[in-house]
């Protein structure tokens, strides 16, 4: 199991230093210090296996979080626990900086003590942490509330406390999705998909029993052998043109839902965290809505002279607007100077990003703009080719590019009164490009 | 002088301040203190001199004053036992206190606490934790279990912990199962024979139930320990699989791979045809692919096991070459292990895709990455045999980029092509003879030279080319000088007339000039072979080679199946068995899967399933299957066979020699038996790889005993994959005899140690009577028996003796020797003690000679 956990600046001063096994020596953190944080080289592996110590390590902005052990733990287990350190401090005390972990530096040896207990991770949900960690030391606590605390960090539902009241009862479903395209240079699509999250807010009394559900091509087709032409008629009044359903091809729950009753029932039924919880993430491959199309146009004229055309069209329904666009076009490492011309927003070569980096605010659906550039380039006599890397893109549009609805999410709190009908819900769906490439 | 004097002053100053702080009655400037000894201690700083003033602090009601004391008695209790032993009773107290987040950190510290005095007092509140009636003092206190027994395992055993703990495996709370799970696991790995955590069909479905209640690390420790358990049969194996399925939808990557490995482990027992068989292959691709989508270092995890996945099982990925394709920002760990995977996966199907990918790949930047890319090009020509003629097309382009190392790297690759499609693509030597002097990695020019000698005779020039190379032979790699030699005898042997110059000097440069013991045998050899007979020096030297395959970078059978039982672990990451890098013997024990319940065993599942071809044939792997074996030992069974009269030493059961692992799938166990009057090496060869293994022969190294083969080795028939066949060899003792060179004497701490350490039961006295000698030890040294110490008590020599034989054993004796007095006295120890007896004999022949 874990054998210690270090958390160094970027000097490499240690910040932080738990050690939880007794074949962890203090010689541990100056080595992973010498060998990898110090290193010339890149760092080839998040792994590094130095004298029969093995050191796991993940970085957030210059902070380095070092894990070490001299077994053969769950390398898995080992960068899921970091990750969920990460996000157990930034609930804590926001942005993990070096200011905040010097500060914090008392409550982070707390929660290591409490998470972590011989190196096998523990209860680690922010939401029964918060609940007994608290900066200000416990106050006297009544012997119900401790074993309020006690039973819910160890209980089924470590994540929910009881008690919880609202006047009004308001949950907000987010349906972020990150799309993602390689596109070859001639419009051929090597591989897309949508990798997304259902994020639920929920504020909500008691301890309520929720249902999800959504177009899953699986559960619609099994409905569908019952009242098919129920469910058309209904499609068809929705008429937005969209699929009635989509092929998931995995997904993934928040320990809160019932895993073995979607596996037989396909029905995703839970009790939520109080407060924001990832309650799902998925991935689509088939009948993706690429929002946007990007053609390139790469000319060499001479040795010293490119000459970039590249046009992007828009591609869903004219109402809807999408927002924050921004090509970003590469250019070689010996440039001179750029000059650029666009139809819409605004274009500029950013001599530090080797790129011509073009923003447009807002484009509605069905649209076409293009930018030409002419790039003068410095002569040299590198061997090397121009790697060409390729043209990405950012945006964000008011759909789901995945086609992924949400058709209901029932609450039942039996104990108190309140219905689902009593219940205020939102829904949002938002769709980002994820890495949005295309090679030129 | 000045700088060091100063910067002491100020320790001691801030030392003198905190102990002023700590010992002040306002609780908040404590709590400060105690706060700045931590964050002096974090950084390294020696502040165990305020050991006692901090103790102090630890009596208050402010839980977090007493986690700060607490963490700063972890870490300097062991430099101060005796001090450590003033927290004790605030400890014990603290375990009984009405508030169960107090009873759980006290016990949870005292645990941490390495110092056995204090163990001792943690017996009894720890008995009385594990009992205790909330649950988060009980999974704390099941953790705590497996930290005592670390310490002290005797401990543990005696005061009937372990008994409590598998208790604990009922109970009604799962986060207190989960964590006596973890630490039994943890536990039974130090005993690998213990049982302790005794699987069976009802303790396996009350893991099942815990699984789906408790927090996903929970889930991670149950399933890690479930993927240990072997089912009784094919409907157990499913049962279990159909519970663990819905884990595979988990958000915590690591509950999904723990899963995947049970799954991997458990589908092994269930019957090829059944339908669930394929359902359960089907279920397993998506929650992968799924992995790819998580952060960097838990994909670079994800890949590594996924790397696994593919060779054991080709078909669940088939399907998903798309998934492995290169993102430009991926970190290049990452980038690394997609493209292996994608050569795994690459065939027929979609090579037109891999290959375009590829192309883009080796115009990159990061120059492993380009490497890499480039060679996978070479090994989709080798696995697909319809791409063949496009990737050569490809590596042509590439080389016409002139980047250096591209043109190097594809230069070895588009050897390895000629290998598998002889007479096919020489059109390409012209422009491959183009680059000759851009080479400069012995890899490439190796390769070169190699191509330049195999096509002598369509290279017009090839005289000059290989010359050229001849100039700095001496500054060459080993490599690169063999390969030249090879080179020239081939284009002796194929244009005689011009090159009789050449071949003679690169002769003479190899077998005189040369301290290189391999290329001066080779150049001998080459030498006699021309010299005597032309003739058959063609047919050797330009014999037909044997066409390589594409698995040649597969890890061999037996580590795939013990490293898919470790999947998601850090074997997996590392591609070893635990053993090559856990110290100690915790994890060493060696995995494997079960065997499968009916059906034949699966030959076909290697991805080619092409035609079984003789023994692995790869060019470029130095050690060959023959080295292996003659370097192997064979040991300790000698002994009882040279002990002529007796014959009540009974025949050994047969042992592993030689690991499938060690040698290309080939085990050889076996043993030594006297049969009739002559010794026999009874042999028991297994064939683990999945190609057929043919012409087998052994060769004896000279050994103590004389031992040689009496006749040829008799396995007639070839040994198919999976199929095992029994030789015995008669032997005789009349081969060369190798003298051993005196074995090194022991170290007296060393003598001394492991003379307490064998247990008195293995002595065993003898008396040497009539014995006249001035010096015992000068003659016993002669006879490889070393005098380590001497010493003189009451007129007695006493002499200290070691001896250790040939196959490990070490003997340990005593010599009394007292003047005047012609019997000696030896007292022998070992820890064999069946040896005693006939060292005894030795001794008295010695001695008496």
């Amino acid at each position: 199991m874990i054998g210690g956990l270090f958390i160094y600046n970027h000097k490499g001063e240690v910040l932080i230093s738990r050690v939880y096994r007794d074949d962890i020596g203090r010689n541990a953190v100056d080595a992973f210090r010498v060998n990898v944080i110090h290193a010339r080289q890149q760092v080839r592996s998040p792994v590094t296996n130095i004298a029969r110590t093995s050191f796991f390590h993940v970085k957030r902005s210059n902070i380095w979080l070092a894990a070490v052990t001299k077994q053969n733990v769950n390398a898995a287990m080992v960068f899921e626990f970091l990750y969920k350190m990460c996000d157990v401090m930034t609930a804590y005390f926001g942005k993990i900086s070096e200011e905040n972990i010097k500060n914090n530096f008392v409550l982070i040896y707390e929660l290591l003590d409490e998470i972590l207990d011989f190196g096998y991770p523990q209860n680690s949900e922010t939401g029964a942490l918060k609940t007994f960690i608290t900066q200000t030391g416990i106050k006297s606590q009544s012997k119900e509330e401790q074993s309020q605390i006690t039973s819910q960090v160890t209980g089924q539902i470590g994540w929910r406390r009881e008690g919880i009241k609202y006047r009004r009862n308001e949950l907000f479903l987010d349906v972020l999705e990150s799309v993602n395209l390689l596109m070859s240079p001639q419009g051929q699509v090597l591989s897309a998909h949508v990798s997304g999250r259902v994020v639920m807010k929920s504020y909500l009394s008691g301890m309520p029993e929720c249902k999800f559900g959504m177009n899953d091509k699986i559960v619609i087709d099994k409905q569908g052998k019952g009242g098919a032409s129920e469910e058309a008629a209904a499609g068809k009044s929705g008429g937005g043109g969209g699929k009635q359903s989509i092929a998931i091809d995995d997904c993934t729950f928040h320990q809160c839902v019932r895993l073995s009753k979607f596996d037989a029932e396909r029905s995703i039924s839970f009790i939520p965290p109080d407060g924001e919880c990832e309650l799902m993430r998925y991935r689509t491959t088939k009948d993706i809505i690429l929002p946007f199309r990007v053609i390139p146009l790469v000319r060499e004229v001479g040795r010293t002279k490119l000459e970039v055309k590249v046009v992007i069209k828009s591609n869903f329904k004219p109402s809807l607007l999408a927002q924050k666009i921004e090509v970003r076009i590469p250019t070689p490492l010996n440039t001179s100077g750029v000059q650029v011309i666009c139809m819409k927003g605004k274009a500029k070569y950013k001599a530090s990003e080797n790129a011509i980096v073009w923003k447009i605010k807002r484009m509605a659906g069905m649209k076409e703009s293009q930018i030409s550039a002419e790039i003068e380039l410095l002569p040299t006599n590198d061997k090397k080719k121009w790697a060409r890397p390729p043209i990405s893109m950012n945006f964000e549009v008011p759909f789901a590019p995945s086609g992924l609805k949400v058709r209901y999410l029932k609450v039942f709190e039996p104990k108190l009164n309140y219905s689902d009908h009593d219940v205020i819900k939102w829904v949002r769906y938002i769709g980002r490009s994820g890495i949005y490439e295309t090679r030129c | 002088m000045r700088s060091v004097m100063f910067r002491f002053h100020v320790c001691a100053g801030e030392i003198f301040e905190l102990k002023a702080e700590l010992n002040s009655d306002k609780k908040e400037k404590k709590k400060e203190a105690v706060k700045k000894v931590i964050a002096s201690m974090t950084v390294g700083k020696d502040v165990s001199a305020l050991f006692p003033d901090v103790v102090n602090c630890m009596q208050t009601d402010n839980l977090e004053l007493k986690k700060l004391v607490y963490l700063y008695l972890m870490n300097y209790a062991k430099s101060q036992p005796d001090m450590a032993i003033m927290a004790v009773n605030t400890f014990v107290k603290d375990c009984e206190d009405p508030n169960p987040l107090i009873r759980a950190l006290a016990v949870r510290t005292m645990g941490c606490i390495r110092v056995d005095k204090i163990t001792e007092y943690l017996c009894e509140p720890l008995r009385k934790c594990l009992k205790d009636e909330d649950p988060y003092v009980r999974k704390t206190a099941a953790v705590c279990v497996a930290k005592l027994h670390d310490i002290n395992a005797q401990l543990v055993e005696d005061q009937g912990f372990l008994d409590t703990l598998k208790d604990l495996i009922s109970d009604s709370n799962p986060m207190v199962v989960a964590n006596a799970v973890a630490a039994l696991s943890e536990i039974a790995e130090s005993h690998p024979n213990s049982n302790l955590l005794d699987l069976n069909p009802q303790s396996i479905n009350k893991l099942l139930t815990a699984l789906n209640e408790c927090t996903e690390w929970g889930q991670i420790f149950i399933l890690d320990c479930l993927a240990n358990y072997t089912p009784r049969d094919d409907r157990e194996s499913q049962s279990i699989c159909e519970r663990v399925t819905p884990r595979l939808s988990h958000a915590n990557s690591a509950v999904v791979l723990s899963a995947v490995k049970v799954l991997m482990k458990f589908m092994e027992m269930l019957p090829k045809d059944l339908d669930y068989y394929g359902t359960l292959l089907k279920k397993l691709a998506p929650p992968l692919v799924t992995l790819l989508s998580a952060e960097p270092e838990l994909q670079y995890v994800a890949l590594r096991n996924i790397n696994l996945i593919v060779q054991k099982r080709p078909e669940i990925l088939k399907h998903e070459m798309k998934v492995f394709f290169v993102k430009y920002n991926d970190p290049i760990y990452v980038k690394l292990e997609k493209l292996d995977i994608m050569i795994r996966l690459a065939s027929q199907a979609n090579i037109a895709q891999v290959l375009a990918e590829l192309k883009e790949y080796a115009t990159e930047v990061d120059v492993d990455f380009v490497r890499k890319a480039v060679r996978a090009i070479g090994r989709c020509a080798i696995k697909v045999e319809q791409s063949a003629e496009r990737c050569v097309s490809t590596l042509l382009d590439l080389i016409q980029t002139k980047v250096n190392y591209v043109v190097q790297e594809a230069i070895v690759v588009i050897k390895d092509i000629f290998r598998k499609y002889p007479n096919k693509y020489e059109s390409v030597i012209a422009t491959l003879c183009e680059n000759l002097d851009s080479l400069d990695e012995p890899e490439a020019r190796a390769a070169m030279i190699w191509i330049v000698g195999e096509y002598a005779e369509r290279i017009d020039n090839a005289d000059e080319l290989l010359e050229s190379f001849l100039e700095g032979f001496h500054d060459e790699s080993t490599q690169v000088q063999l390969q030249l030699l090879t080179a020239i005898v081939k284009l002796f042997l194929k244009k005689p007339t011009e090159t009789q110059e050449l071949v003679q000097q690169v002769l003479s440069l190899a077998t005189q000039d040369s301290d290189n013991p391999d290329l001066r045998d080779r150049g001998y050899i080459y030498w006699r072979l021309l010299s005597t007979d032309p003739v058959a020096a063609k047919e050797v030297v330009l014999a037909e080679k044997p066409l390589i395959s594409e698995e040649t970078d597969l890890i061999e059978p037996t580590l795939l199946e013990e490293l898919i039982c470790h999947i998601g672990t850090l074997a997996s990451v590392y591609h070893k068995p635990p053993s090559a890098f856990v110290e100690g013997s915790r994890g060493v024990m060696h995995k494997r899967l079960p065997a499968q319940g009916t059906e034949c065993p699966d030959v076909g599942n290697a991805a080619g399933g092409s035609a079984p071809e003789a023994a692995p044939s790869i060019i470029p792997s130095q050690g060959d299957l023959l080295g292996d074996l003659l370097n192997l030992d064979l040991p300790a069974v000698l002994l009882p066979l040279f002990n002529t009269n007796c014959s009540s030493y009974g025949i050994l059961y047969p042992q592993v020699w030689l690991p499938a692992m060690k040698a290309k799938g080939l085990e050889i166990s076996g043993t030594f038996a006297r049969r009739a009057g002559v010794i026999q090496m009874e042999l028991v060869l297994t064939n683990k790889a999945m190609s057929v293994m043919t012409d087998f022969a052994i060769q004896f190294n000279r050994n103590s005993f004389g031992l040689a083969p009496a006749g040829p080795l008799q396995v007639l028939t070839p040994l198919g994959p999976n199929q095992t066949i029994e030789v015995s060899l008669p032997l005789s003792t009349v081969g060369p005899v190798m003298k051993m060179d005196p074995l090194n004497n022991l170290q007296r701490q060393v003598f001394l140690a492991t003379w307490k350490d064998i247990p008195n039961d293995n002595e065993s006295q003898f008396q040497i009577q009539d014995c006249h000698l001035n010096s015992a030890s000068n003659k016993l040294q002669g006879s490889n028996i070393f005098t380590i110490a001497k010493r003189t008590v009451e007129g007695q020599d006493m002499l200290y003796m070691s001896i250790k034989l040939s196959n490990g054993i070490w003997v340990l004796a005593e010599l009394k020797v007292q003047a005047g007095n012609p019997n000696y006295t030896i007292s022998l120890k070992c820890r064999a003690p069946e040896v005693s007896q006939c060292v005894f004999q030795c001794y008295e022949a010695v001695l008496k000679n």
